[in-house]
């Protein structure tokens, strides 16, 4: 078959709602569009841990502490699924993994600001973690058939994440009045990162129409933010918190939000390595994974030698 | 900024942003692939679930039950070599389509209720 037949069949399968899976033919911008996206989206479950591991000693409760425990828990076990998921089309995990400690890679921008009180971290679980679920309940739907297996599992574990963020928002906003402000400050500076999470607008999007096309993405930037809004606003605005943008608002007529565009180029800054907490969470994966050679290079050594000797 | 130090992730970033930029060893270990089928009850099939890295069988099956069973019902678990699993193509759906009318195989391939000369 020519290249033009086998992108013919490969598209009608696509159209069909066929999966496609490891062996197939396959376009390279499409593996390369896919190895992209996973490994980005591994790489934002490894570093998106970092945040919320750090305040797990000061969990306000047992339980609390448990739970935000299974949470990191759960996003390292993504991360390495999605790896995994991004092995089959033709890079190792090595490879991903030393793109990251080398900052080649770029990872979710949201994971590059700081975590500065407790109602961050209910926070992040609450709308991160819901900005997370828009976008990857859709990508369930990709025509990648190990990327979309991966996703079912993953889904399945964010619900988790959210109800336990939802959660504890609840109680923080029954609380004292501190505990609230503590609430509104920290929408006050996470609003514009969350803005920012489902990525650039679809005019500066580079790679949209024709992943669109092959399904490697399902819906549009711009697309994911209208459903997140529609999905959490009325949510946010329930709790009598007050969202930092004035200019937001519902349009009936359109449904369509309107709302004061995130700072572009921040965005760009950040995911070039300027960020408030760039270097700090890339040294600490970084020492991470010096730390853990020995036991990686300990366990080579018992299987060479084999276990008897 | 507040910046605490008095737990492990705080002492832990001075000496990570010391090591951050210096090269890495050209080879790091990459472990083989094991494919994972959970049980999930008795007397049910074991579904295959995903893959983890793990230099032998034994370490295999621990991550496996790390990375997989945190939740759901288990009660034996399988691992086995990725590179062990021999298969047709994928995209090879010819084999399996028939060549001639096959209901003579199933029930619906037989509708008569009474003695009826063929």
């Amino acid at each position: 078959m020519t290249d033009d037949e086998l992108l013919a069949r490969f598209e009608a399968r696509i159209d069909r709602g066929e999966k496609i899976e490891p062996g197939d033919w396959m376009p390279e911008r499409y593996r390369s569009g896919l190895i992209r996206m996973i490994s980005q989206h591994a790489h934002s479950e490894i570093i998106g841990a970092l945040p919320e591991g750090a305040w797990i000693p000061y969990a306000p409760t047992l339980k609390r502490k448990m739970t935000l425990i299974a949470k990191v828990q759960d996003e390292v076990g993504h991360g390495q699924m999605l790896y995994r998921a991004a092995e089959t089309l033709g890079i190792t995990r090595e490879e991903m993994i030393d793109q990251l400690l080398t900052g080649k890679a770029t990872y979710s921008n949201v994971f590059n600001y700081p975590a500065e009180t407790w109602a961050d971290v209910a926070l992040i679980g609450w709308l991160i973690d819901g900005a997370a679920i828009v976008n990857q309940t859709k990508l369930l739907l990709g025509s990648y058939g190990p990327y979309a297996r991966a996703m079912e599992r993953i889904c399945f574990e964010e619900g988790f994440h959210l109800k336990q963020g939802y959660d504890a928002i609840c109680v923080l906003m029954a609380g004292t009045p501190s505990q609230r402000a503590m609430v509104q400050d920290a929408l006050n500076r996470w609003w514009w990162p969350i803005m920012m999470f489902q990525g650039p607008r679809d005019k500066d999007s580079v790679h949209s129409a024709e992943l669109l096309r092959w399904k490697v993405k399902i819906k549009t930037n711009d697309e994911l933010r209208q459903e997140f809004l529609t999905k959490f606003v009325p949510k946010i605005l329930a709790f009598g918190l007050v969202i930092p943008d004035p200019e937001l608002r519902f349009h009936e007529e359109t449904k369509e939000w309107t709302f004061t565009e995130p700072d572009w180029d921040e965005f760009k800054r950040v995911i070039r390595g300027g960020g408030p907490m760039n270097k700090e969470r890339l040294g600490v994966r970084r020492l991470a994974h010096e730390s853990g050679r020995w036991v990686r290079e300990a366990l080579d050594a018992f299987v060479r030698e084999g276990r008897a000797a | 900024m507040k910046r605490w130090n008095f737990t492990p992730y705080h002492q832990q970033i001075d000496e990570g942003l010391a090591i951050l930029g210096t090269p890495l060893p050209e080879h790091d270990t990459q472990w083989p692939e094991w494919e994972v089928f959970v049980q999930a009850k008795r007397g049910g099939p074991h579904v295959n679930v995903g893959a983890v890295h793990a230099p032998d069988p034994e370490m295999a099956l621990l991550l496996a039950k790390e990375n997989f069973i945190r939740r759901e019902p288990c009660v034996n678990l399988w691992i086995v070599n990725t590179e062990d699993i021999h298969a047709t193509a994928s995209e090879d759906d010819a084999l399996f389509q028939y060549t001639f009318d096959r209901t003579y195989r199933n029930t619906t391939g037989f509708k008569l209720d009474k003695p009826t000369a063929e």
